[in-house]
């Protein structure tokens, strides 16, 4: 990668990578509530099927994963471990936000005991509105990741200090 | 209160530090096993915590928690229409059955009876969200316990049974259909022949799943005579449901204690196995699923005709009182204990929800199981988050 740390990728090779993440991602789901049913319906059942995407379910641990699906109500007693595990993927690494207790606290928006919007502890890079969202509004979502990592610039997103976790 | 960013971190340090502790002085003696939070057996969020001897299980906790949205406190301050939509989102499988015990309790306090086509329309959605949550439990279970593919035939079917709520409430998930006073509106036209036809495809799946799952040597082999709960012990416990009727306690609110749903005027049965193991948890709640579209079968053939909502006031106000309905939900009794004060919003609501019950009893049926016997059992026992954490 010595060509992308040094910032002179040549375009059209930033265009071939890209188009080779995007079709060959492998998604860790992290199902909590509501939406994960629909997350699931979204990745097992054979009406919806995520992978004529080319995005593969199930990997065996967070540290294959390319994106994050974090799908449903995050508590404050979740949080940490949803953090945690967010920490353990490889980098490039993407969130997609699905449902509006993900987004934003949703229905619990004056609980106690819930965090108003995973945002709080990780980047996220889409929301997938909805309560819970059609399994289609997460493929929608997930399309629009593979638009965004289509456009990105690679020697862009690498420069700056590597995140540490101690 | 946190505000920055930096104080934010710190204090998710702490917690996840705080979580490492617990499970490191947990370790003083032989391996501990931490399972979940986040594990495709727990349905969602539930740890398991299990102390092992070998292979051996000495001692398991559940520790829940994970996934509490607070409803309790939520509903003193919504507005009766309000909690529908809440208590929708407690058992997401089968959401319609558990509007039903709520508004059946605010309609008790009221002296409100919803007209009789608005029960039977009532029954028929619960009816339908039970099929809804157990035909995933018959594909999941057989998941568990290493084969793949039934899950797709449940997910496949299960899409079906969706659609046909949705047709009529205009939600898959979350119906937020159900009124004080009766229903929001009739059902579509053709609405009924349809639904027919998707009881013909649900019972197909059911042979399906019998033959696939059910029959399966290695299914039989992993789940016969493994987590045997006795009736005494079941009831002791609390169980409900598919789990009190594997144990062979017959046992069924819907024919022993029905309130404002019309099962009296059908003709059907109530299943119960007496092994108690797991393999008969998923036999019962495979039969139920069948015994689900005979129920259903008559009661469409017999919906009367007549208003869907009775007359209630535009604001709606539960004079003072106290009341307690249960109804037999997928996962076992759900019930709704309401008190109010004459307010806009309920002054207390207890829930009590099956699934918090039926989990207790894992300390005392993990121990001494095998560690690929944790899964099998929680699996049979069929709990959903939402519904143990509320």
């Amino acid at each position: 990668m010595g060509l992308v740390e040094s910032g002179k990728i040549p375009k059209p090779l930033t265009k071939l990578l890209n188009m080779s993440r995007r079709y060959s991602m492998w998604v860790y789901q992290w199902g909590l509530a509501c939406c994960a049913i629909e997350m699931g319906a979204a990745f097992a059942s054979p009406r919806y099927d995520v992978m004529r995407l080319g995005v593969i379910p199930l990997p065996a641990s967070p540290r294959q994963a390319d994106f994050l699906v974090v799908s449903g109500t995050v508590t404050d007693k979740m949080a940490p471990a949803v953090r945690r595990l967010w920490e353990q993927m490889p980098d490039p690494k993407y969130v997609i936000s699905m449902g509006s207790c993900a987004n934003c606290g949703g229905p619990y928006w004056d609980s106690y005991s819930v965090t108003k919007g995973v945002d709080q502890i990780i980047p996220v890079d889409v929301y997938v509105p909805g309560c819970p969202p059609r399994p289609e509004a997460l493929l929608e979502g997930i399309v629009l990741l593979q638009e965004r990592i289509m456009n990105e610039d690679m020697a862009e997103r690498w420069k700056g200090d590597p995140i540490v976790v101690e | 209160m946190v505000t920055t960013e930096s104080e934010q971190m710190a204090y998710i340090a702490a917690q996840a530090a705080d979580a490492r502790v617990n499970v490191e002085v947990e370790t003083d003696e032989g391996m501990t096993l931490n399972l979940g939070p986040q594990h495709p057996a727990t349905h969602g969020t539930l740890r398991i915590v299990a102390k092992l001897d070998g292979e051996k299980v000495v001692a398991a906790e559940p520790i829940m928690g994970y996934m509490h949205r607070g409803y309790e406190k939520l509903t003193e301050v919504r507005t009766y229409p309000q909690v529908t939509t809440l208590v929708n989102r407690i058992d997401w499988l089968g959401s319609f059955a558990n509007e039903v015990p709520f508004i059946l309790a605010a309609e008790q306090l009221m002296e409100v009876e919803a007209p009789p086509r608005a029960q039977w329309i009532r029954t028929v959605l619960f009816e339908l969200s039970r099929i809804a949550n157990i035909s995933l439990f018959l594909g999941d279970m057989a998941v568990q316990v290493g084969a793949t593919t039934p899950v797709f035939y449940a997910f496949r079917d299960r899409e079906f049974v969706l659609n046909q709520i949705e047709r009529v409430t205009g939600g898959r998930f979350h119906p937020n259909f159900d009124r004080i006073g009766g229903l929001k509106d009739d059902l579509p036209k053709g609405w009924i022949e349809e639904t027919g036809t998707v009881i013909g495809k649900m019972r197909d799946f059911c042979d399906e799943m019998e033959e696939l799952v059910l029959g399966n040597e290695i299914f039989q082999a992993r789940t016969r005579g493994i987590g045997v709960i006795p009736p005494e012990v079941a009831l002791s416990y609390g169980l409900s449901g598919a789990n009190l009727r594997g144990s062979g306690v017959d046992w069924d609110i819907r024919r022993d204690a029905n309130v404002g749903l019309v099962y009296d005027e059908v003709d059907w049965k109530v299943w119960t196995h007496p092994d108690g193991d797991s393999f008969s948890r998923f036999w019962v709640r495979l039969q139920e699923t069948r015994e689900a579209c005979n129920i259903l079968e008559q009661l469409l053939g017999g919906i009367p005709a007549g208003p869907i909502m009775a007359k209630v006031p535009r604001i709606i106000k539960v004079p003072a009182g106290e009341a307690y309905v249960a109804t037999e939900n997928p996962l076992g009794e759900m019930g709704f204990y309401l008190v109010s004060q004459g307010d806009l919003t309920p002054f207390r609501v207890k829930i009590r929800s099956a699934s918090f019950s039926n989990m207790s009893i894992t300390p005392w049926l993990l121990k001494g199981v095998f560690v690929p016997d944790i899964i099998s059992i929680l699996a049979s026992l069929y709990f959903i988050l939402g519904d143990i954490d509320r």
